[in-house]
């Protein structure tokens, strides 16, 4: 970022706390209209419980330290899985990437499984490992494993051949190309990875934890939905859109200071 | 002066394309002392940059004999200093980082050096800046930079100052000759500008094309630094040009600047 650029921003441009003002703005006028409508009794308060009934059930919740403990159990799946399945795609990412012998070995049975629909596998993994830890947490790395591999090996390919050139005018070793050229090469590529998968491990924890689970919150939520608890449901919604933007937002600001370097078009 | 650095004998090199075998470099001998400036002029197919590219070892199967110092081209080496057309530097450095590459700019010796050069090619003040924040004629001084911080005993130039505008490129080339003053290291300039090939070289080597062979080469006696607006250059420029048989060979095919 130049000063020409902050320079000719000020003069024109609303400032932070606008812009912020403006992301806030649709979900607020539906918070407000919602709150309305269930209180005047339009909105079945069984089916739309109001954002103020969902808001002391929140409360009830973390007081009684349920939703403390149950988000706790659903972070670990989740993290454990991303790291499970992020790290293994990173690591076959790279090795395919770079050699084309390993390409022709292991790509064609990856992108085989890849077609495999993740909840197909479900009954089969609770088969193997049992409604334990196991099962879900490997559902999860499932998921979480194929964007990171396909981003790697696109970025890896995608290294500027001109570069190469240089490298090995500058005398680069094979080892020195890899860790100098190609892997800074496929960074961005590898976050985009990165962030997809994360993103996906939300979504497989939630399929795992509704599907056969005595802990997590997507058990907790479809504990109250045989109870008919609805505002519970909603405040697991709430939380695992929260977990997600957050776990996302960390990524960012990651991707962010690494690929500072970039020139691209900010908006 | 009067060390053979590079000796280049018989030269045959042809490409297989879709149309067949294209000659691009036929029976070349060139002899290069040690601290000469050598320009290469030709318009475009002439091989001026395939000759370049086997000097430096990123072209091979040709025939006849490159040697530096005396000794075959095994391969693209730091010995073999080569400046592109374009500045090629990595994104993801900074300038200092850059002319570092795979050196660790902790090293005290390789510190100094790389501040240096950084004086050397007036980059004073970038050192933490990445590639995009420079003009065109500041990277391209960053890529000098990191090919002289490892001593190349010659420097191989592409066209390295075809991309820039005129009032840069005039720049640039006193920053080059100010460099080669200083650490005389021997330098083989591709160019198509006339121009520039007699304001720098201590000889102008004039390819013609298809297949590409020299046709002449022009020893350019006129001291250092020149003026390109005296009589003397002038007269030197037109010699240089009259060696094409057709005047408007290189105009036509290259719109390089007369």
């Amino acid at each position: 970022m130049s000063n020409r650029a902050v320079a000719l921003g000020a003069a024109h441009k609303p400032g932070k706390a606008a812009i912020a003002g403006l992301g806030l703005l649709l979900p607020g006028s539906v918070l407000i209209l919602w709150q309305l409508l269930g209180h005047y009794g339009i909105l079945s308060e069984m089916l739309f419980p109001t954002p103020y009934t969902i808001a002391q059930s929140f409360v009830t919740l973390a007081r009684a330290g349920d939703l403390w403990s149950n988000f706790r159990v659903s972070a670990v799946r989740a993290l454990s899985g991303f790291l499970l399945g992020g790290g293994l795609g990173l690591l076959l990412g790279i090795l395919v990437g770079l050699f084309r012998r390993s390409e022709r070995l292991l790509d064609p049975s990856l992108q085989m499984i890849r077609m495999i629909p993740s909840l197909a596998v479900v009954p089969l993994f609770i088969l193997w490992f049992g409604i334990g830890e196991e099962s879900k947490v490997l559902l999860i790395a499932k998921g979480a494993f194929f964007p990171v591999y396909i981003n790697t090996f696109m970025g890896i390919r995608g290294t500027d051949n001109k570069l190469f050139e240089v490298s090995s005018v500058l005398g680069f070793s094979r080892m020195q190309q890899i860790l100098r050229l190609v892997l800074p090469a496929a960074v961005p590529n590898i976050m985009l990875g990165l962030r997809l998968s994360l993103g996906l491990s939300w979504l497989g924890l939630v399929v795992a934890e509704l599907i056969a689970s005595t802990s997590g919150i997507g058990y907790m939520m479809s504990d109250a939905r045989q109870f008919a608890d609805t505002p519970v449901v909603f405040v697991g919604i709430i939380v695992f859109a929260a977990a997600g933007l957050l776990s996302d937002t960390v990524v960012r600001l990651i991707e962010q200071r690494l690929l500072r370097w970039q020139d691209s078009y900010q908006g | 002066m009067g060390e053979v650095m590079l000796s280049i004998t018989q030269l045959n090199k042809s490409f297989d394309t879709a149309g067949g075998q294209v000659k691009a470099l036929h029976e070349v001998d060139l002899e290069v002392q040690e601290g000469e400036f050598i320009t290469v002029i030709g318009p475009s197919g002439c091989g001026k940059s395939t000759l370049l590219r086997i000097v430096a070892g990123l072209d091979t199967g040709y025939s006849g004999s490159v040697t530096l110092e005396g000794a075959n081209i095994a391969g693209p080496g730091i010995d073999k200093g080569f400046i592109f057309q374009e500045h090629r530097l990595f994104p993801w450095l900074t300038v200092e980082k850059n002319i570092a590459s795979d050196l660790p700019l902790n090293r005290p010796d390789i510190r100094q050096k790389v501040d240096e050069l950084i004086e050397l090619v007036k980059l004073n003040g970038f050192e933490k800046s990445y590639p995009r924040e420079l003009s065109g004629g500041m990277a391209q001084r960053v890529a000098i930079a990191r090919a002289l911080l490892r001593n190349p005993k010659i420097l191989l130039l592409d066209e390295p100052f075809g991309a820039l505008d005129a009032f840069t490129r005039a720049h640039m080339q006193t920053v080059l000759l100010d460099i080669w003053r200083r650490n005389k290291t021997t330098m083989i300039f591709v160019t198509h500008d006339i121009d520039e090939a007699v304001f720098l070289g201590n000889r102008v080597v004039i390819l013609e094309p298809r297949p590409g062979k020299i046709r002449k080469i022009v020893p350019v006696d006129l001291p250092y630094p020149r003026k390109k607006t005296t009589n003397s250059f002038q007269e030197m420029r037109l010699r240089v040009l009259n060696y094409f048989e057709k005047v408007d060979e290189l105009e036509l095919t290259d719109g390089a600047g007369i």
